[in-house]
């Protein structure tokens, strides 16, 4: 039974896995495929998307027409289980509450973390975004570069599905031949807005996106997923062929029964179960690393949340994949005569460079697509297709106010109408009502484009969070304390966002239907809010200065890796996902030849 | 409508404040006895949320979550302005039909901080209502011909037109009217309404037709 409790683990495993998200799933799925016993530890309950995806359900048949609640951020019919920035009983603490001081911090707590609710954007990170620093002189560098990772972005987006293009633009790599399913039909605004843009210099390619457009390649990717490995291959040989393609139909934010998109649990954790070689217990809290007299990890203790009592597990190695603040809280509490200031700290760097995205959102208005007629425009749940960063060369001249860039995504369509489609209105209307509103409500249905710029941040020393020694939660486990702040950079980027919606909203025909904002230190989403945060454990090849080697293997302790993003030495305007499943896919890799040569 | 609210409606109105207390700007206590009378509650009864796991896949009505607090004169109003705001046609039922004042009545009624926020400018926008129906035409607003309904909402259905003493009553219909348009939108009925035909499972995703294309001048 490969979901055990507490009493029914093995007394030693190969390798415990700490959290079962991106990170924590891709470590598992690479580890069982190839033989090493794991266990996985979930701070959340277990969760079945098979039979609790709500694949069709209408606004009408929830509370509140399905509308975000502190409850359920996101809406009613978000997959998200006890999750959101606030979780009950798991306090945190804000240094400070200024705004462009505050960080706000999410998590889930069930099976697949993250994943299940995930926006499904799958870029990579191009060269220039792991050499950062020697492109301007800020930041850092990562100790690998792009050639380290690029076989292992072919490999995730061949194992978990995405769809997209190969333009051949600049630090916005091409994924090798058949690694990317084809992209999905643009909708008329994603056209409209591709063809004005144009007219701008800025070019709108098609997304990249974790959503199966069509049956995955059952026959030809396992032997290049897993070279070597017979039963590996049969295995997700017969995983993909149970992998239905999307049904152009209810959102991905939801998850998928049909396991048409990706979440950690409709995709890794399933063959990885089905290899014999995973258990999975949820509802354990990790809150400690523990350590053996040579100063190796030999475990993790942590709370079974059903009974509340302290347990702990034993193995050969231990992957830390919580997300990156929930793996730098837990390498913090594991301080020791040894290592008094946390579990491989000895840098001083542990918590430091937290990093977020750059977030800005402007709507609007575009008269040319009132009125049109009944379409189908679910599509794949949006991102069919965005705008990469195209100003590197006038960058590079110094023409712009601000060091690195930041991609647009954007939305439009006919969509399922619900709680905000008519909100608002009477800035068009004139305060109809009657039958003249509902005429009204037709007409502009479906006009709307939304903007959300995603771009780098810079790290700074003003973003870390530490341990606050008076606030626990409860479990007991100390907590999290928040520092924050941006940089002119980031500022900057942020309102040059906003001129840049406001000149495509232009270039459509349109009107902006918020306040352009030019001021960017309103215009920027505060930290934490577009859940990108990375940082915290960075890798590096200097001792002194990084957590952890080129390989996530951490400094101090030769057994403990970190894969999550915590890693992150930089966050390019790529979302961080797909990179952070290339990156736990390489140190397992590492760790399993590492084992296999016995020095583990 | 209580003191607190008469006071408040009274000063945002531009009134002088004692007038609002005499009688002298049109409140009258019957009105408040009418719609507020019953429950006349300015906040929910102590309520839960529906918690951070719920069945996703449960069929859920309003008042299942947590309990419906309107009362019947309340909904009675809340019912007749959703109608005008939302009357039937031929394309599609009236906003009531739709079953929009349930959905008002969860929404004002729920624990969450969105609705704790437009309760008071709910309720008190209702009793607003009713005590300015008895003040230009002796009569509620349940009572009122179609024409004096409107001559009231005329006044009071764009802020940027409306009377500096009207402000909070335009306000409320503002929310109001998003509230009734959250509600039908949200529906069976108003999905067709708006001619969405999403929602279905299909093989495959053809794109825009190419004579909407052609006709848009987009490739």
């Amino acid at each position: 039974m490969p979901f055990v409790s507490a009493t029914s683990q093995r007394s030693l495993y190969d390798v415990i896995v700490v959290g079962s998200g991106a990170a924590g799933g891709q470590s598992a799925y690479t580890l069982c495929l190839e033989g090493a016993k794991v266990l996985m530890l979930e701070a959340g309950r277990n969760y079945s998307p098979a039979t609790e995806t709500p694949m069709f359900q209408t606004p009408n048949q929830a509370p509140l027409a399905a509308v975000g609640t502190p409850d359920k951020p996101f809406g009613f019919y978000d997959a998200t289980v006890d999750g959101g920035w606030q979780v009950p009983g798991e306090p945190y603490v804000r240094a400070s509450e200024e705004p462009g001081k505050r960080f706000e911090w999410w998590r889930a707590r069930m099976l697949g973390g993250r994943t299940n609710h995930w926006g499904r954007i799958a870029l990579r990170n191009g060269p220039y975004d792991f050499k950062p620093r020697a492109r301007d002189g800020l930041g850092f560098d990562w100790p690998i570069d792009y050639a380290d990772v690029a076989p292992y972005y072919d490999k995730v987006e061949l194992l978990i599905g995405v769809f997209g293009s190969n333009e051949g633009l600049e630090n916005t790599p091409d994924s090798s031949p058949g690694c990317l399913l084809p992209p999905p039909k643009p909708l008329v605004s994603d056209l409209l807005l591709a063809q004005r843009a144009q007219r701008l210099n800025i070019r709108a390619i098609p997304g990249h996106k974790a959503v199966l457009t069509r049956p995955l390649d059952y026959q030809g990717s396992p032997a290049r997923l897993h070279p070597d490995n017979a039963q590996a291959q049969r295995i997700i040989a017969d995983d993909m062929r149970a992998r239905a393609a999307c049904v152009w139909a209810t959102p991905c934010g939801r998850g998928c029964s049909l396991r048409a998109n990706y979440q950690s649990t409709t995709v890794h954790l399933p063959p990885a179960l089905t290899s014999g070689n995973l258990d999975v217990t949820t509802d354990a809290m990790v809150y400690e690393v523990t350590l053996d007299r040579r100063g190796h990890a030999s475990g993790v203790s942590y709370i079974d949340k059903r009974t509340g009592g302290q347990r702990h597990a034993a193995a050969r190695a231990v992957i830390l994949a919580g997300g990156a603040c929930e793996s730098v809280r837990i390498l913090l509490n594991s301080h020791s005569a040894r290592f008094p200031h946390g579990l491989a700290n000895s840098s001083g760097r542990l918590g430091r460079y937290l990093m977020d995205t750059v977030g800005s959102s402007l709507r609007g208005q575009i008269p040319l697509l009132e009125s049109l007629p009944p379409l189908n425009e679910d599509a794949a749940d949006g991102d069919q297709m965005y705008v990469p960063w195209w100003l590197y060369r006038e960058q590079q001249a110094g023409q712009l106010p601000f060091a690195r860039g930041y991609h647009i995504e954007f939305g439009g369509g006919r969509r399922m109408p619900g709680y905000g489609t008519a909100a608002g209105l009477e800035r068009l209307t004139q305060g109809s009502y009657g039958v003249a509103f509902k005429q009204d409500v037709r007409r502009y249905y479906g006009s709307f484009v939304q903007f959300d710029g995603r771009g780098e941040m810079i790290p700074n020393e003003q973003s870390y969070c530490e341990i606050d020694r008076r606030v626990k939660d409860r479990w007991g486990i100390p907590v999290l304390r928040f520092h924050w702040g941006w940089s002119q950079h980031e500022r900057r980027q942020a309102a040059h966002m906003q001129q840049t919606f406001a000149s495509i909203i232009d270039a459509m025909g349109g009107r902006p239907w918020d306040p352009v904002e030019t001021d960017g230190a309103k215009a920027i989403a505060p930290g934490g809010q577009i859940i990108h945060e990375v940082g915290g454990a960075m890798m590096g090849s200097d001792p002194e200065r990084s957590v952890t080697n080129r390989w996530s293997q951490t400094w101090d302790v030769p057994n403990l890796f970190v894969a999550d993003g915590a890693v992150f030495v930089s966050n390019a305007d790529k979302n961080p996902t797909l990179t952070i499943m290339a990156l736990a896919w390489r140190a397992a890799d590492h760790i399993l030849e590492r084992m296999r040569r016995r020095e583990l | 409508m209580d003191r607190r609210t008469t006071i408040k409606w009274t000063l945002a109105a531009g009134v002088a404040g004692v007038a609002g207390v005499g009688g002298g700007s049109g409140w009258r206590p019957l009105a408040g006895a009418r719609a507020g009378g019953e429950a006349a509650a300015s906040t929910p009864a102590a309520a839960q949320g529906y918690g951070t796991d719920p069945d996703l896949l449960a069929d859920y009505h309003p008042g299942q979550a947590w309990p419906l607090t309107l009362t019947g004169v309340q909904r009675q109003l809340a019912a007749s302005l959703a109608d005008l705001i939302i009357p039937a046609d031929e394309r599609s039922p009236s906003a009531s039909a739709a079953g929009v004042v349930d959905f008002i009545d969860e929404w004002v009624s729920a624990p969450y901080p969105a609705g704790r926020r437009d309760r008071p400018v709910v309720l008190e926008g209702l009793d607003w209502l009713d005590a300015e129906a008895m003040r230009r035409f002796g009569r509620g607003f349940l009572e009122l011909h179609s024409s004096e309904q409107h001559e009231i909402c005329d006044e009071i259905c764009e802020k940027s037109r409306a009377l500096p003493e009207r402000q909070t009553a335009a306000h409320f219909f503002a929310v109001f009217r998003n509230l009734t348009a959250a509600g039908f939108y949200s529906t069976p009925v108003g999905r067709n309404d708006l001619g969405y035909i999403g929602n279905v499972a299909s093989a495959s995703f053809a794109g825009p037709p190419a004579e909407l294309l052609s006709k848009l001048g987009l490739p």
